[in-house]
C-alpha cells in the first residue's frame, strides 16, 4: 500500500501541471461533432457506464459509513455515549461495556509506535535519499518494499515467536522485586508497540524518501555554497523543506498503526487493562477480532460499537491527511 | 587578548559542531542498519523456521479433518485463488471504468474531487472495518453467509482505490497527441478509448491487477469475518460445482496461518511454512511489478 501511495503522490506531483495542460487542451477542442466510427447511442451508453463505475466508490464509502453507524450506534445509545467511551470496565458477560481502556491502549500504543518508528524510518529515508551510494540503494530499496508487502499476520507470527519471549525476559527483570505484578508471559503492550513500530517503517520510509528527493537541487547547492556541511544541509535545509511530505508519512503511519489488528493480536494479550508497558491489553482492533467469533446479541452489538469508534478515529485521520495534502498543493 | 578569547570560543564551537555532526551521522547509519537488519532477520527467520514443516505433501494436499493427521494447505491455496479471481473479476472493470471516466470524461470539478476524496478515504480504512461492514452488509442485503463470494465482494471494495489510482496515472501518461490524432481521424470518444487509450495503458492496468493480487493474498482481518474458516477442497463433479464453491466457506492462506499460529504448539511450524509460501508470493509480485514498469519505460 505504502509504495502505491508514495508513487502515486510522486506521479501526482509531476502530473498536476500536465493535467492542467490537458484540461486546457480539452477546452479548446471543438465539440465532438465529427461523424465517425461508432454511433451516438453507444457513445451515450458508454458515458453512462463509466459514470456508474466511478460512482461505485462513492456509493461504497456511503454504505460503509451508513452501516457502521447503524450497527454501532444502537449499543452506544443503549449504554450511553459517556459510559461507553469513558467507562473503564469491559465485562461482556455482565453486559458492562466501557471501552476507555481499549481507546487509551490504541491511542497510546499508536503514539509509542510512532515515537519509535518515525525517527528510525525518517533516518533510513535520509540515508537512502542523501547518503547511501547507488549500489547500496539498489539493495536496500527492494528490501524496504518487501517489508511493505509482508502480510500483517506474518508480523504477528514473528512477534509471537521472537518479541514475545524477549519481552517476557525484560518483564521478569523489571518486576523481579514486585510480587503483586501479574505476569503476561510477554503478551503485553510493550511487545505490541514494537511490532507496530516495525510495521509502519515502510510507510514512513517510502513517503518521506519521496518528499526528500523532491526537494529542489538548488536548495542543496545554496546551502553548500554558504559553507554548510552535508549533515547541516540535511537537518537545517532538506528536512524542513520536506516537512509536509514527512507529515503525510506520519499521518499515514498513524492510520496504519491504529487500524492494525492481525499483527498485534497474538502479542498484545487479551485483557482490557489500562495501557501500561507490561500489562496485558486489548486494542480496539484486537478486541473486535478476538471476541467476534464467540460473541452474540448485545455483546456483538458492542463490538460494532467499538468498530464505530475506530471508524470515527480513521475518518478524523483522513480529514487531517486531506488538509495536509491540500496545504501542500497550495504551497506549490 | 579579547580577539584571542573569541577565537578560542569559536574554535570550541566548531569542535562542538563537529561532535554533533558525527553523532548525527552515526544515528542515521544506525537507523538504516536497523531497518535492513529487520528485513534480513525476518526473511532468514521465516526461511529457517518455514523449511522445517515444508514438504511437497504440505502444499499438495488439503488438511484432514479433526483429529488432524495430515497438515496441508492445498485447500487454502485453492480458496486464495478463488478469492483472487472473483475479486478481480468484480473490481477490475469497475476500477478501470472509473479511471477512464475520471481522466477522459469528467471535467476537473466537484465530482472528480469527491471521487478522489472517496478513493483516498477508502484506501485509508483499515481492513477490520471492511470485515465488519462486509459481515453485516452482504449478509443483510444479499443473504450471504460466510462465503468466498462475500469475502471477494468485501475485498473488491478494498482494492478499488488501487485499481482506480494506478490505472488513472497510466492513462494520464498517454500523450495528448494520440487522442487528438484519433479524434481528428473521426473516431468517437468510446472508439478512441477502446483503440488508443486502453491499449496504451495496459501496463498500468496490469500493474494495478498485480498490486491488487498482493493486497488480496496478504489480507486476513477482512476475511475472517466474511469468508470463514474452511480448508477443504471443492468436491467437483460437474461445472456447476466450480461455481458452487464460491458460496462455501473458505479460509485463505493468511487466515489459515493465523489459525495455526493461534493454536500454537506443534502447529507453529506449519504457520511458518505457510508464511514462507506467502513471502515467496510477495517476492514474485514485487519482481513482476518491477519488470512491467521496466518494460513500460523501454517502450517509451
Amino acid at each position: 500500500m505504502a509504495i502505491i501511495k508514495a508513487s502515486a503522490e510522486a506521479i501526482a506531483a509531476n502530473s498536476s501541471s500536465e493535467t492542467e495542460k490537458l484540461a486546457s487542451v480539452k477546452k479548446q477542442k471543438p465539440k465532438n461533432t465529427i461523424i465517425g466510427v461508432g454511433n451516438g447511442l453507444t457513445e451515450k451508453i458508454m458515458h453512462i457506464v463509466f459514470l456508474i463505475c466511478s460512482s461505485v466508490a462513492i456509493i461504497a464509502l456511503l454504505l460503509i459509513t451508513i452501516y457502521m453507524i447503524s450497527s454501532g450506534a444502537p449499543i452506544i445509545s443503549k449504554v450511553g455515549l459517556k459510559d461507553f467511551i469513558f467507562g473503564d470496565k469491559w465485562a461482556p458477560t455482565k453486559e458492562i461495556f466501557g471501552i476507555s481502556p481499549m481507546i487509551l491502549t490504541s491511542v497510546f500504543g499508536t503514539i509509542a509506535a510512532i515515537l519509535i518508528g518515525v525517527p528510525i524510518g525518517l533516518m533510513t529515508s535520509v540515508f537512502l535519499a542523501e547518503i547511501a551510494p547507488k549500489s547500496v540503494v539498489k539493495v536496500v530499496q527492494p528490501a524496504v518494499e518487501l517489508l511493505a508487502g509482508i502480510p500483517s499476520v506474518i508480523y504477528g507470527l514473528l512477534g509471537a515467536m521472537i518479541i514475545k519471549p524477549l519481552s517476557y525476559k525484560i518483564e521478569m527483570l523489571v518486576f523481579k522485586d514486585n510480587p503483586e505484578h501479574i505476569y503476561t508471559g510477554g503478551a503485553n503492550m510493550f511487545s505490541a508497540v514494537i511490532v507496530l513500530a516495525i510495521m509502519i517503517l515502510p510507510t514512513i520510509i517510502n513517503i518521506s524518501r519521496t518528499a526528500i528527493i523532491a526537494v529542489p537541487e538548488e536548495y542543496r547547492e545554496a546551502s553548500y555554497g554558504l559553507g554548510a556541511t552535508h549533515i547541516q544541509t540535511i537537518f537545517k535545509v532538506i528536512l524542513p523543506a520536506a516537512k509536509s511530505g514527512i507529515a503525510t508519512a506520519v499521518v499515514l503511519g498513524v492510520g496504519r498503526a491504529i487500524g492494525e489488528a492481525m499483527a498485534i493480536i497474538l502479542v498484545a494479550g487479551n485483557m482490557a487493562n489500562m495501557p501500561e508497558a507490561f500489562n496485558s491489553v486489548k486494542f480496539l482492533t484486537t478486541g473486535v477480532v478476538q471476541e467476534f467469533a464467540y460473541s452474540s446479541g448485545v455483546h456483538r452489538e458492542a463490538l460494532f460499537g467499538i468498530g464505530l469508534v475506530l471508524f470515527v478515529f480513521i475518518m478524523i485521520i483522513n480529514i487531517v491527511l486531506n488538509l495536509i495534502l491540500k496545504g501542500k498543493a497550495k504551497a506549490k | 587578548m579579547k580577539a584571542l578569547q573569541t577565537n578560542n570560543a569559536s574554535n570550541l564551537k566548531i569542535k562542538q559542531h563537529r561532535f554533533v555532526e558525527i553523532l548525527l551521522k552515526i544515528f542515521i547509519w544506525v537507523c538504516a542498519l536497523l531497518t535492513v537488519s529487520f528485513v534480513v532477520g525476518i526473511i532468514i527467520y521465516i526461511l529457517v523456521k518455514g523449511i522445517e514443516g515444508m514438504s511437497w505433501n504440505f502444499i499438495s494436499t488439503p488438511a484432514a479433518a479433526y483429529p488432524v493427521e495430515n497438515y496441508g494447505i492445498l485447500g487454502n491455496i485453492v480458496n486464495t485463488l478463488y478469492l483472487i479471481v472473483i475479486t478481480l473479476v468484480i473490481a477490475t472493470p469497475i476500477g478501470v471504468g472509473a479511471a477512464i471516466y475520471l481522466t477522459e470524461y469528467a471535467k476537473q470539478g466537484r465530482l472528480t474531487k469527491i471521487i478522489e476524496f472517496t478513493t483516498e478515504t477508502l484506501s485509508g480504512i483499515p481492513s477490520i472495518i471492511y470485515g465488519l461492514f462486509g459481515s453485516v452488509f452482504f449478509y443483510s442485503v444479499f443473504k450471504l453467509n460466510y462465503s468466498i463470494l462475500a469475502g471477494s465482494l468485501t475485498l473488491a471494495i478494498m482494492i478499488l482505490p488501487i485499481i482506480i489510482r494506478t490505472t488513472q496515472e497510466s492513462i494520464k501518461t498517454v500523450p495528448i497527441m494520440y487522442r487528438e490524432g484519433a479524434m481528428g481521424l473521426g473516431a468517437t470518444r468510446w472508439y478512441m478509448i477502446r483503440t488508443v487509450i486502453l491499449p496504451c495503458s495496459i501496463e498500468g492496468i496490469l500493474t494495478s491487477v498485480i498490486l491488487s493480487i498482493g493486497r488480496i493474498v496478504g489480507e486476513s482481518a477482512a476475511l475472517i469475518f466474511t469468508a470463514g474458516l474452511a480448508y477443504n477442497l471443492p468436491n467437483i463433479t460437474g461445472i456447476g460445482d466450480i461455481f458452487k464453491k464460491a458460496m462455501d466457506q473458505g479460509a485463505s492462506l493468511t487466515v489459515q496461518l493465523y489459525q495455526y499460529a493461534a493454536r500454537g504448539g506443534e502447529e507453529m511450524k506449519y504457520a511458518f511454512s505457510t508464511a514462507l509460501v506467502l513471502v515467496i508470493v510477495v517476492l514474485i509480485i514485487n519482481v513482476l511489478t518491477k519488470i512491467i514498469a521496466r518494460g513500460f519505460k523501454k517502450v517509451k
